[in-house]
């Protein structure tokens, strides 16, 4: 913003070096010297570095509205789904970064050029303001107080409890109105949250491809995501997909397993080999810290790891916590091979799925 | 090489080296037996011979002399040809340190050699073959694949196949720039930590729409908003926030504060 | 009044113009009385410093808040209803998903300039949060929160907890597959909370998670409720802000008493109103060139899914990282379930920290027994204690904050993930201790300097052979505003007991929470660096050894 060439300085135009400046007091060496003198700036004494910055500045008000035609143009022959590659950018949506730009230009030039007129045309002589004090007079004080003494004794509301303990107990139920018109907000939790759509019986469907699941078709170190029946959009005969059932996302918030085989001697729990089927055992995908969906298997460890706060789940071992911030081993479901063949569960979960709550026990 | 040594020295690493070791050992034990019999398939072809011997220089080493594996490395018996294809054509294997996971680098052998030792790995027990070409063409089905990869893919790999980290200095590598065989054969193999998706959980079809979003995302797709910031999501646009927003905010407002020079220089 | 009047302004002879303006003016003051308000404001001081105008970035990246958000509910349809996606973004063609979502891509792809207008009210909302922290940590820092402007630092702390909140209702908005994890997290918080957070958790959601009532609920909040209460509280902090005046740093001319600066017109105005214009400017040119939340990427948000590098944006990133940090601790108690992993993180600690930061002026005006006003700021190195408090907040909060984002460090710079929780559990107790005692020693440090400075002059850099062949530097000494600069701040002594026996030898009870207070002016004070005495100075200047 500085073009001025310090050699051009029209001393004349200069005010006298005030006399007090520099010398110091000599009672006080760290007294208040005072507000230093006002000393001009250069446009405040050359008429032609006035006149250059109100052109610097009228320039930025040009390149404003220049920015704003621009914008209108951008909005108007820009194709909305115009990709352009500018360096450094990548390849980025042109109409989106022309308005952006341009909008970006226009208020940020309006901005400078109002700055710049305010540093170099404006005054800067600083001016001093003395403070006004916050706390009353004595007599205000006295007065305010005095009427509000006066003005409750006369609503009485002193010497009538009876008015006075009534009203407050008006004054506090009265809310609770509010608070009743609450309630149907939503229904009661009833037993809710300790049921999942697993039925004993429930084929599992292999999200992947909407089919029942066979043994064999989980093979070890494989992961397989299920959810019951019904709950997995399929393509319908003609290649649409089918409407799912209202509902299926909270459904299947709580019911949604995942299927790994494990090698029958690497499993530590007698009760987790029992409750799948050769090896293959199923559990929740529901992080029992804060819900989560877990996906991360790491085949070779059996560890699941869960991305939203890193709580890491022994598969080989009940699903207990190895890691992180959950405090319940990750729920499994009880799975057995139907008349058909396919994978089932043999009942729902037997514990509630997912975060923890207060009636839980 | 400043990233091998730092992980070189990481006091976890035997630990890791040891669970990977044996977990990898265990895993494949089943294979094992299945693969007598193949070996007593006469099928010496050349490229068998030749791989063989490529092996017993480069690989015996970790995976033992008859690719039954040792302490330093998992039997490769029925892992398939897929899955050698995966591992040296993406330069994991030949491993150069011991450490968490095996990391990208330039591949070691030629094409030629890489097809080879598939064949060589492949002739010890049935696995995996090399998918073909067409298998693995991206002209699936886009939005399927998009809804595949939610759902089997971004919990490791991030919503734009970014990468993430697991757990004990592991990670999901980035996709980007990973050929679509390879994407493909990750997923039929399941190399290293990832789970495998087999064809009968995840049919063909389904692998294709995968990999055909993963190549025409990750690699195509533009930024329609303007500069990426790395596609890490929040934490890399909260930095920038700060950083560059907020730092040329404050420098508009240092500007703004700052006296005028005066005429008088002193 | 009139002793308020800044000097200088207008020419007092100068002819009063009468043309229309004027007119209109005269009968608006007629009907409002405007001359009243003009005549105490118009010439109204306002003192330059840039960090006096952080509040300010704070204030406009809000008006483009509000200016970009009506835009968007244009367009918005807060609605879960599934709806089958047919705009242009081709990988979601075909998807269920809910009309929040859709409409949400629709204004990112479909409509004109709805991706720069989406983009520019999320960079603002991440603006905004971050220069009210800045702003605070100014406020702080200088202690112009004292007295008597306390009401005022609560009034903005409100804000900033506002502001917080408000960010999270728009992050969940469009319902992608980030927001609805958010919402999941949010979801489980709240089923932790004892005794009602099941029913909590119900009529927040309208039934089980995600149902099909939270979005719409969360719109009215987002657009209508909590801005309402902002604009209230925005406007209450800057009436204040005006009625009380600006503090001033420490210098020459600038008192307790006065206010030294630039008046309100023309100076100010254009300076504030330039500002107002650049902020927007800059937030603009981001939301076209910079990306920021691409929900496309993400998906519709399906309970089943999750991506790895699920964070939310960086406000809320501290409570991210303090859920990750927590230890597995559960409590099962009569048949009752205490999260205290999900409870502590989530709830009490930043609870803890917030009060604190809230209550710091009332916590420091009785520590200090100090009831007088402040007008003149404190540098933060002449309150050492107070600063490294700062400092250890900071800390404190930086740790949860880049703990909040593990998973990136872990990708990125190689590191185990298991060991970065583990520092950060470690760090989180020992590196605010280990901030404060740094910070203090510094501020002292600094004393020390501007003590010597003071005494000895500015070090010059010119090495001058004396006669006898010893080197010196040349110290030139301070010119008098710098002198008073750095010796205008006072050295408040410790609060004392009063004498446990009285003149008589009688036994006086001594409160418990006087010993206390006592025991916290001690720590507040303790071992001042003390600035230079006149009779030093005049000592050293006085001619012999001057150098």
């Amino acid at each position: 913003m500085s073009s001025q060439d310090k050699s051009e300085v029209p001393e004349e135009h200069l005010p006298e070096v005030p006399a007090s400046a520099h010398v110091p007091a000599e009672s006080d060496p760290f007294a208040d010297p005072g507000l230093p003198a006002h000393e001009p700036r250069r446009t405040d004494i050359d008429e032609k570095a006035a006149n250059r910055a109100e052109r610097q500045v009228a320039f930025l008000f040009v390149i404003s509205m220049l920015a704003t035609i621009g914008f209108i143009w951008s909005y108007v022959g820009i194709d909305k789904d115009r990709i352009i590659d500018i360096f450094f950018f990548g390849k980025i949506g042109a109409q989106n970064a022309a308005l952006g730009g341009t909008l970006g230009i226009a208020l940020f030039c309006i901005g400078a050029g109002a700055i710049h007129w305010a540093r170099t045309l404006m005054t800067d002589e600083e001016i001093v303001q003395e403070r006004h004090e916050f706390t009353s007079d004595p007599e205000t004080r006295e007065y305010a107080i005095r009427e509000f003494t006066q003005g409750a004794s006369d609503s009485v509301i002193g010497r009538r409890p009876l008015i006075r303990r009534t009203m407050i107990g008006a004054m506090a139920l009265v809310p609770l109105s509010g608070v009743v018109l609450l309630r149907d907000l939503g229904p009661l939790p009833g037993t809710k949250l300790r049921h999942t759509e697993w039925k004993p019986g429930t084929e599992l469907i292999n999200e992947a491809t909407g089919l029942p699941i066979k043994p064999d078709d989980i093979v070890k170190g494989s992961l397989t995501m299920a959810l019951p029946e019904g709950l997995v959009e399929k393509y319908g005969p003609a290649g649409q997909k089918e409407e799912l059932s209202h509902g299926w996302l909270e459904k299947a918030g709580m019911s949604a397993v995942l299927l790994v085989r494990l090698e029958p001697k690497d499993v530590k729990s007698k009760k987790e080999l029992a409750w799948g089927y050769e090896g293959i055992v199923a559990y929740s995908k529901i992080c029992t810290h804060v819900g989560c969906p877990i996906g991360l298997y790491e085949q070779q460890t059996h560890h699941l790891l869960c991305p939203c706060h890193q709580s890491t789940f022994d598969l080989a071992d009940d699903g207990k916590v190895v890691f992180g911030p959950a405090a319940r081993s990750l729920p499994q479901l009880k799975i057995h091979v139907n008349e058909a063949g396919n994978l089932a569960a043999s009942q729902d979960f037997a514990e509630p799925v997912g975060a923890s709550f207060w009636e839980r026990g | 090489m400043k990233k091998l040594s730092a992980r070189r020295r990481h006091p976890l690493a035997a630990i890791v080296v040891l669970i990977f070791a044996l977990a990898a050992t265990g895993g494949l034990y089943a294979a094992f037996a299945p693969a007598k019999k193949a070996e007593a398939d006469d099928s010496a072809s050349i490229a068998v011979e030749a791989g063989k011997k490529l092996y017993l220089s480069g690989c015996s080493t970790c995976h033992g002399l008859d690719a039954q594996g040792s302490s330093d490395g998992p039997s490769l018996v029925g892992v398939g040809a897929a899955a050698v294809d995966f591992q040296v054509s993406t330069g994991r294997m030949p491993l150069q340190q011991p450490g968490a996971q095996a990391p990208r680098k330039p591949e070691v052998y030629t094409p030629a050699q890489i097809e080879q030792l598939s064949a060589y790995v492949a002739s010890l027990g049935v696995g995996p073959k090399i998918p073909t070409a067409n298998m693995y063409a991206p002209d699936g089905d886009i939005v399927n694949g998009a809804e595949l990869f939610r759902t089997n893919c971004s919990q490791c790999h991030n919503f734009s196949g970014e990468g993430g980290a697991l757990t004990q200095g592991k990670f999901a590598p980035p996709l980007k720039n990973v050929d679509a065989k390879h994407i493909y054969e990750a997923m039929l193999t399941g190399p290293q930590n990832m789970p495998s998706f087999p064809d009968s959980t995840m049919p063909e079809q389904q692998k294709k729409d995968i990999v055909t979003y993963v190549r025409e995302t990750t690699h195509k797709e533009p930024n329609p908003g303007g500069l990426g910031l790395g596609r890490l999501g929040p934490v890399s646009e909260g930095l920038f926030g700060w950083i560059i927003a907020l730092g040329l905010l404050i420098g508009c407002a240092i500007w703004i504060a700052a006296r005028t020079p005066k005429a008088r220089t002193k | 009044m009139s002793s308020e009047q800044p000097k200088g302004g207008a020419n007092k002879n100068a002819p009063i113009p009468n043309n229309a303006a004027v007119r209109a003016a005269d009968a608006l003051d007629s009907r409002l009385g405007i001359y009243g308000a003009a005549k105490k404001n118009l010439r109204k001081v306002f003192p330059d410093h840039w960090s006096f105008m952080l509040g300010e970035v704070a204030l406009y990246s809000f008006i483009v808040l509000l200016l970009t958000g009506v835009f968007l509910t244009l367009f918005f349809k807060p609605s879960m209803q599934e709806v089958v996606y047919d705009g242009s973004y081709v990988p979601l063609q075909g998807i269920h998903m809910s009309q929040a979502y859709a409409s949400t891509l629709d204004i990112s792809f479909d409509i004109r300039g709805g991706l720069a207008m989406r983009q520019i009210h999320h960079w603002a909302a991440l603006i905004f949060v971050s220069s009210l922290f800045v702003h605070m940590f100014r406020i702080f820092f200088t202690g112009a929160f004292r007295k008597p402007r306390e009401i005022n630092w609560l009034f903005g702390f409100l804000l900033l907890v506002l502001a917080m909140v408000n960010g999270f209702t728009g992050y969940s908005l469009p319902d992608d597959l980030l927001s609805g994890t958010g919402l999941r997290i949010a979801e489980g918080v709240v089923l932790a909370i004892p005794l009602v957070g099941t029913y909590v958790q119900f009529f927040l959601f309208g039934g089980e998670f995600p149902g099909e009532d939270i979005v719409p609920r969360l719109f009215t909040i987002h657009v209508l409720l909590i801005p309402a209460i902002m604009v209230g509280l925005v406007t209450v902090h800057l009436i204040l802000v005006f009625y009380q005046k600006h503090t001033q740093f420490p210098g020459p001319g600038k008192t307790e008493k006065n206010v030294v600066g630039l008046p309100l017109l023309p100076v100010y105005a254009a300076k504030a109103g330039g500002f107002f214009f650049i902020v927007f400017g800059i937030t603009a040119a981001l939301g076209g060139l910079v990306q920021i939340n691409p929900i496309w990427s993400y998906g519709p948000y399906n309970p089943g899914q999750i991506t790895a590098g699920s964070q939310p944006d960086w406000y809320i990133g501290f409570l991210e990282g303090s859920l990750r940090l927590m230890p597995n601790w559960e409590w099962n108690i009569w048949g009752h379930t205490f999260s205290f992993n999900v409870l502590i993180p989530s709830l009490i600690l930043p609870g803890v920290l917030f009060t604190f930061m809230a209550m710091y002026p009332w916590i420091e005006g009785w520590i200090t027994g100090d009831k007088r006003e402040h007008h003149l700021l404190d540098r933060p190195r002449n309150m050492p204690v107070r600063t490294g408090l700062g400092v250890a907040w900071i800390t404190c909060y930086g740790v949860l904050w880049v703990c909040g984002g593990n998973d990136i460090i872990a990708t990125h710079f190689h590191m185990s993930i298991n060991a970065i929780t583990w520092i950060g559990r470690v760090a989180f107790f020992v590196a605010p201790v280990l901030a404060y005692l740094a910070t203090v020693r510094i501020c002292k440090g600094l004393q020390r300097r501007d003590r010597d400075k003071v005494l000895h002059g500015r070090e010059t850099g010119v090495i001058k052979k004396l006669p006898h062949g010893e080197f010196i530097e040349i110290h030139e000494p301070l010119d008098p505003a710098t002198r008073h600069t750095l010796t205008a701040h006072e050295q408040p002594k410790p609060y004392e007991l009063e004498a446990a026996e009285d003149a008589n030898g009688v036994a006086r009870k001594v409160k418990r929470s006087d010993k206390l207070r006592s025991r916290m002016s001690h720590w507040y004070f303790a071992e001042p660096i003390e600035k230079p005495t006149a009779e030093e100075y005049k000592e050293l200047t006085s001619g012999h050894g001057h150098h």
